[in-house]
């Protein structure tokens, strides 16, 4: 034991303090992340809403910030201009003229808050503060008719809502094509 | 070679009028120097200048928020298999940044035993490796589904470039972080504007991921990424995310918009296919090829580029009478895994209407299906890895246009 603790303080004297900050065991590179610096790239939201802050909003107030913010390019029902159409396209996915919404395509109402949070608007990404972010995910939402005019979005009920699209992706069953001992294989 | 120099001075002429009578007057003069033995050329320079001659450019669709767009490798001006990276194709969602390499770090946190803050220095003294891959955007080729196919090569296949990309393999600084059990994804995140993010399965991340800081023999362009972006070998261009400055360990993918919304195949039942990572094997005749003009009958050289995400290009056949026969290309050696491999054949034009094409199979055994075999198995909806037989009508007086088999 005692020889233990003279080689941990070898050891320490021989990296110096600024060594010892070193954090990554074979090549001691690296510093540790800091509480702060993971905050600030904590932005990513998981499907089951982890990584979502504090707040909430309304449609109403959503309706606000949108004609503010987000009808300049998305149009003021959201029917799309410079940007993409967000609404409407129901029933559309599997006919000769898909159109894909947040409505009609987008899987989970996460992807919403962790993109509009992220990339919105386009020319200022970033702006809108967390309870913003959530009024306007909510006015999106409620266009789509995806929730009701008093549904609030928060971290707890935002995760819980499910998009009509939500069963409408399958793996990758690649090669699908072009690998012509495929089928036979199967057949076998 | 003398169609190339046939074409050069007709560069030379259209450049000529384009630039007006007192640069044609300097470039004549400064053709002619050529021939002066004794006359003084210009003095050195710092940093290499391509000749004023050359007039390659990628190509950009007109648009209203330039800061988000794709720009298109010009394949067919391209020589050998390495891309310039002034040439190399671009796609951006918010500009691209300027970052100083002295302030960013990478952070890798989440599911680690040590959250890491690397700084730029420190990644570049790690052990690294340098690997000349192709990289392809998942879109490439996208108007290929549609009824009428790309007119020219740059258009239609320029979304595919090829580097020599240099940097530590994403396993090292994982076993640095201490991944812990459980850990399953990595959330890839840039310091792009719109903080563009990708999940990636972590089974990749330890098999052949880089984190790359070097292309072509100097540090990335930051149109690349610079200072720091993933290189994936063999994946859709989207997931190589640029200015790389968080890796975050999780047990669940992120379902990004880029990979829900946006980087899907939708089939003709509605469904749509996710995490569609895999570029698959493909190949274009680059000449001739649409939009150019053979001058008339004789002995040329048809060429392309060929190409697979899952490893070396086994061989290339090439029909120039609309697929009923098809020929051995020979390839450019040394054939690199899940590069751009060079392919040529002799052909004489005499003069008739000729439909031309290539086929690709790779070391996997995949033959690269015809547009046709593609839109019966996925519909025309799916935007995405197109990699289907790509056919050129060389018409009897030489001009050469796209035309769909």
């Amino acid at each position: 034991m005692w020889k233990f603790s003279v080689m941990i303080l070898a050891g320490a004297a021989w990296l110096g303090p600024g060594r010892l900050a070193a954090q990554s065991p074979k090549y001691g590179v690296g510093r540790p992340a800091t509480p702060e610096q993971i905050r600030d790239l904590g932005v990513a939201i998981a499907p089951d809403g982890s990584g979502l802050p504090e707040g909430s909003g309304t449609v109403a107030a959503g309706r606000e910030i949108f004609a503010a913010r987000c009808s300049k390019c998305h149009g003021e029902k959201a029917e799309g201009g410079v940007g993409p159409v967000l609404v409407g396209g129901r029933g559309t996915l599997a006919t000769a003229k898909p159109l894909k919404t947040v409505g009609s395509f987008w899987p989970y109402a996460t992807t919403l808050w962790d993109y509009v949070n992220r990339a919105m608007p386009f020319d200022q990404p970033g702006l809108l503060k967390p309870p913003e972010v959530y009024a306007v995910v909510a006015y999106i939402l409620n266009l789509n008719d995806v929730i009701g005019n008093d549904q609030v979005m928060d971290a707890k009920s935002l995760p819980k809502v499910k998009m009509p699209n939500r069963d409408g992706f399958v793996a990758d069953p690649r090669p699908d094509v072009g690998k012509p001992d495929v089928g036979k294989k199967a057949k076998r | 070679m003398e169609d190339s120099i046939r074409s050069s001075r007709r560069q030379l002429l259209q450049m000529g009028a384009a630039l007006g009578g007192g640069l044609l007057a300097k470039h004549e003069g400064a053709l002619a120097a050529e021939n002066k033995p004794g006359e003084l050329g210009t003095p050195l320079g710092p940093y290499g200048e391509r000749s004023p001659f050359e007039k390659a450019v990628r190509w950009t669709r007109d648009s209203k928020t330039p800061e988000t767009g794709s720009s298109f490798t010009p394949l067919q001006d391209s020589v050998g298999t390495l891309t310039p990276s002034s040439l190399h194709y671009e796609r951006h969602h918010a500009g691209i940044p300027t970052i100083d390499p002295a302030q960013h770090r990478l952070v890798i946190h989440g599911m680690v035993d040590r959250p890491l803050s690397l700084t730029v220095a420190e990644i570049r003294r790690l052990p690294s490796i340098s690997r000349t891959l192709v990289l392809e955007c998942g879109g490439n080729s996208g108007s290929e589904w549609a009824a009428k196919t790309g007119p020219d090569v740059q258009r239609s296949y320029g979304l595919a470039s090829c580097s020599e990309w240099t940097g530590v393999p994403l396993s090292l600084l994982l076993a640095e972080a201490g991944a812990r059990p459980g850990a399953s994804w990595v959330i890839a995140e840039g310091a792009d504007a719109c903080r563009m993010e990708r999940s990636i399965p972590i089974a990749k991340a330890r098999e052949n991921i880089l984190v790359a800081w070097g292309q072509n023999g100097e540090a990335l362009r930051p149109a690349q990424g610079y200072p720091l972006r993933l290189i994936i070998p063999g994946w859709e261009g989207n997931t190589n995310v640029k200015w790389l400055h968080s890796l975050k360990l999780t047990d669940q993918a992120y379902m990004a918009r880029d990979e829900t919304a946006k980087y899907t195949d939708l089939m003709p039942d509605g469904k749509a296919r996710i995490f569609t990572y895999q570029m698959e094997a493909k190949s274009v005749i680059t000449f001739p090829s649409g939009g150019q003009s053979l001058p008339g009958a004789g002995l040329y050289e048809l060429t392309g580029l060929a190409w697979s995400g899952r490893g070396r290009i086994e061989r290339v056949e090439i029909t120039t009478d609309g697929g009923r026969s098809w020929v051995k290309a020979q390839l450019q050696e040394p054939r690199l895994p899940i590069a751009f491999t060079r392919f040529r054949l002799p052909w004489r034009f005499d003069g008739r209407d000729a439909v031309i094409a290539s086929r690709a199979v790779d070391e996997s055994g995949y033959v690269q299906p015809t547009r046709e075999a593609l839109i019966a198995a996925r519909g025309t909806n799916s935007n995405y890895h197109f990699n289907g037989i790509k056919s050129w009508r060389v018409q009897a007086d030489g001009m050469v246009t796209n035309v769909e088999v």
